[in-house]
């Protein structure tokens, strides 16, 4: 533990909310978006839902860059609802230079704006790819496994909100086991999507060596901060896979965003935690840990394991345990470290 | 320097000389002698300030391109056949976008049935996709367009296609003048982008645009190919200037002075076109042949000119339109709808199906004597083709077409793959 953490070990949690008080850190701890001189890399007016976990990552993930690569920043964009919502031409969100090609191939565009970038004598141009899970997962993980295997020099964000929402919410390989979409519809004796399916895209990253693989959620916007600052110090490969919920997708109201996300993780069925080099160096403690129950029931793609009179709970069980499996392989529970 | 090389080799060294910034590299036959000689160069340190980057598909390729010349990079790939509908979506992308990225075509058929053979069935797929497509006849040519094609998208600010016949290309070792650096300087400015990605500057590349603002956008690509109509011989006779012969422009005619029966082709095939006019013209006959070079954009106006006087227009082309007959031949019958000039369609060479100057010849004469039919297929084994019909009609279960031909041939036990 070093000095300026040391001082926060009492009392760092304001009493009766989750927020992190600001004025209880160090002034360089503080986050990015408590300073009045923030940058803004993606500006207000942009036309995202009302409590899109996307937008609110996106920007806290971008600033913490904006910030750690002392504003020389490029960020490369798959199709997507970042990518619709920022840039209605001719307006734009973007107050950084931004470039948007395809659904499947930011990586592949990062790699090549990295590689212009070193031969136009700009290497201290950083770049970060981002896209959604159906982009990343799925038909952009040809290109990104590619920049991870030649550790190209930039960092992927994975915004996940477990589907295809911007086509209006069909399934990805990031789909969890029983939530309903539009082509993972609740009917049927198994309704939502199956079990035994789906990637794990933060686990693929490690296995591909590269220097670092971190997953982080809108819930601890300080957290995820400080993962951006980490990758953007590395040079090299460096994955994020940042869990935004979905008011659309998930059916679930747009102020119970950052609650459901922090639910996602006090249950277990989200793990935060850093790798480098394949290892994992570090998992963040649940606080309080409350049964996938508590997560699922507010949102109507599970609705279908909570119907009245016939609860799901088999399935609820196997769900369970799939929470109860991370908390074993990522060592969720015990004391937590100051942040 | 005058030497005896590989077309590929020459390529590779050609687009050495032009100081491309970012090269992605994925192997394709025929391209890759392509690919491989110029990450030869630049591994050995001969290509200054340069990336080869190995990727790990076509489509990756063009995107690594993509993002390198947002970035205000040269950037420069290669591929062919299957690896060009792999990058297909990247390939409209980089259009789009305006980025001036050149890539070498080694033109090569499309399966199924797999085959690695020389046709241009690639290019074609691509005709409309807002790429620049330059076709070279000879080795000499390829690498005198490549070095016109950055000039050319760079100026524009369009990418553009350089088209050459898969190994009757590629693979071939003939005498060609490889230019020194001094001369492709010379000619060859440095990359100054109309756009770029630069934190000074920040703005967005790749917005959404909505049907208030596509049809401009589209429309502006449209002109771009039109400005390229009036750059490409003016570029051409820039490059004469500069290394002493013609190369490249939009079309080159050859003996079609008071020709009847007019030739028109695209890339290698026209130097057999032209021993076959040559022989004819020996034997009195009135012929003479129109090669293509730019066929995107496409040169109405030329080909307008060059057709004139012609009673009979042969085009040999080396793709298919299943269901209509010639690509090549309906964007020259749009050149001529003011005339009743008859526009004839040979299909030929597909799948690297030789073409005879003897078969040319009896095309030629028979548009001549008012004997070819619209659409002709060259040297098609009639009898292998209505065996195989009747075999269909015969036998609902009739078994794969293309191995059922082979077999039908006797070589099913002898035939090559990849």
């Amino acid at each position: 533990m070093t000095d300026e953490t040391a001082l926060q070990r009492v009392k760092f949690y304001q009493t009766g909310t989750h927020t992190v008080g600001n004025r209880l850190m160090n002034e360089a701890r503080r986050s990015v978006q408590a300073s009045m001189d923030r940058s803004n890399a993606i500006t207000s007016g942009h036309r995202a839902c009302q409590g899109c976990g996307e937008a609110l990552g996106a920007r806290y993930a971008l600033d913490a860059a904006l910030r750690a690569s002392d504003g020389q920043l490029v960020a490369v964009n798959a199709t997507g609802c970042l990518e619709v919502f920022t840039t209605p031409y001719p307006e734009t969100s973007w107050q950084i230079p931004w470039l948007h090609s395809l659904f499947g191939n930011a990586p592949a565009v990062a790699t090549g704006v990295a590689a212009g970038m070193r031969r136009k004598g700009r290497a201290d141009v950083r770049v970060v790819a981002q896209g959604g899970d159906g982009g990343t997962t799925d038909i952009g993980f040809g290109c990104l496994s590619g920049m991870f295997e030649r550790n190209d020099d930039v960092l992927y964000i994975c915004y996940d909100n477990e589907a295809y929402m911007n086509t209006g919410v069909q399934r990805s390989s990031a789909t969890p086991p029983t939530a309903r979409t539009a082509t993972t519809p609740a009917v049927g004796d198994a309704p939502g999507n199956i079990f035994g399916t789906g990637k794990n895209l933060p686990l693929i990253a490690m296995a591909h060596n590269i220097p670092y693989v971190a997953t982080a959620n809108v819930a601890d916007l300080h957290d995820l901060e400080d993962k951006v600052t980490t990758a953007m110090a590395i040079r090299g490969s460096r994955y994020i896979h940042i869990m935004v919920p979905c008011p659309l997708g998930w059916g679930s109201a747009s102020d119970a965003t950052i609650h459901l996300a922090r639910m996602a993780v006090e249950s277990g069925l989200f793990p935060l935690f850093e790798a480098e080099h394949g290892q994992v160096t570090r998992s963040k403690k649940i606080r309080r840990r409350v049964p996938v129950e508590d997560y699922l029931r507010p949102q109507r793609r599970f609705a279908h394991l909570f119907k009245k009179g016939h609860e799901d709970t088999e399935r609820i069980a196997r769900l369970q345990r799939m929470a109860d499996a991370n908390i074993e392989r990522f060592n969720l529970l015990g004391e937590r470290e100051a942040p | 320097m005058l030497k005896q090389t590989e077309g590929s080799q020459a390529v590779a060294e050609a687009i050495a000389l032009c100081r491309p910034e970012v090269v992605c590299a994925y192997p394709i036959t025929p391209q890759t002698h392509i690919v491989e000689g110029v990450g030869a160069l630049v591994k050995a340190g001969k290509v200054e300030n340069c990336e080869f980057i190995n990727v790990e598909s076509e489509f990756a390729a063009l995107s690594v391109a993509i993002g390198a010349s947002a970035a205000g990079a040269r950037a420069y790939t290669a591929t062919a056949s299957q690896g060009l509908l792999f990058m297909g979506e990247a390939v409209y992308n980089a259009a789009g976008l305006g980025l001036p990225i050149v890539m070498t075509i080694g033109n090569r058929a499309i399966g199924a049935p797999i085959n690695i053979w020389n046709d241009h069935t690639d290019s074609m797929s691509m005709k409309d996709s807002g790429w620049i497509q330059l076709f070279a006849e000879t080795n000499q040519e390829a690498v005198d367009l490549h070095i016109q094609a950055f000039r050319l998208a760079e100026e524009l600010s369009c990418p553009v296609m350089v088209c050459m016949d898969g190994f009757i290309l590629t693979h071939a070792y003939e005498r060609i003048d490889v230019p020194s650096q001094e001369e492709v300087d010379a000619f060859l400015p440095p990359y100054d982008p109309i756009q770029v990605l630069d934190p000074a500057e920040p703005y967005s590349i790749g917005a959404m645009v909505g049907p208030e603002a596509f049809t401009e956008v589209r429309y502006l690509a449209h002109e771009k190919q039109l400005q390229a109509l009036r750059r490409i011989p003016e570029i051409g006779a820039v490059f004469k200037d500069v290394f002493g012969r013609q190369s490249g422009g939009l079309i080159h005619s050859y003996r079609t002075e008071g020709a009847e029966t007019i030739a028109v082709a695209l890339g290698s095939v026209n130097g057999t076109i032209k021993e076959v006019i040559d022989g004819m013209r020996e034997d009195g006959a009135a012929v003479g042949s129109v090669s293509i070079c730019s066929f995107r954009p496409f040169p109405s106006a030329e080909l307008r000119a060059a057709l004139a006087g012609a009673k009979h227009v042969v085009v040999i082309e080396k793709s298919l339109a299943p269901g209509l007959g010639g690509i090549v031949a309906s964007n020259i019958r749009l050149a001529l709808r003011e005339t009743t000039v008859p526009v004839y369609t040979v299909i030929a060479g597909l799948g690297g199906r030789p073409i005879t100057m003897s078969s040319l010849r009896e095309v030629l004469e028979a548009a001549g004597n008012g004997r070819l039919p619209e659409v002709q297929f060259l040297d098609l084994d009639h009898g292998a083709v209505e065996h195989e019909i009747l075999r269909a009609k015969q036998t609902r279960r009739a078994g794969p077409t293309a191995e059922n031909i082979l077999r039908n041939l006797g070589q099913s036990a002898v035939v090559g793959n990849e």
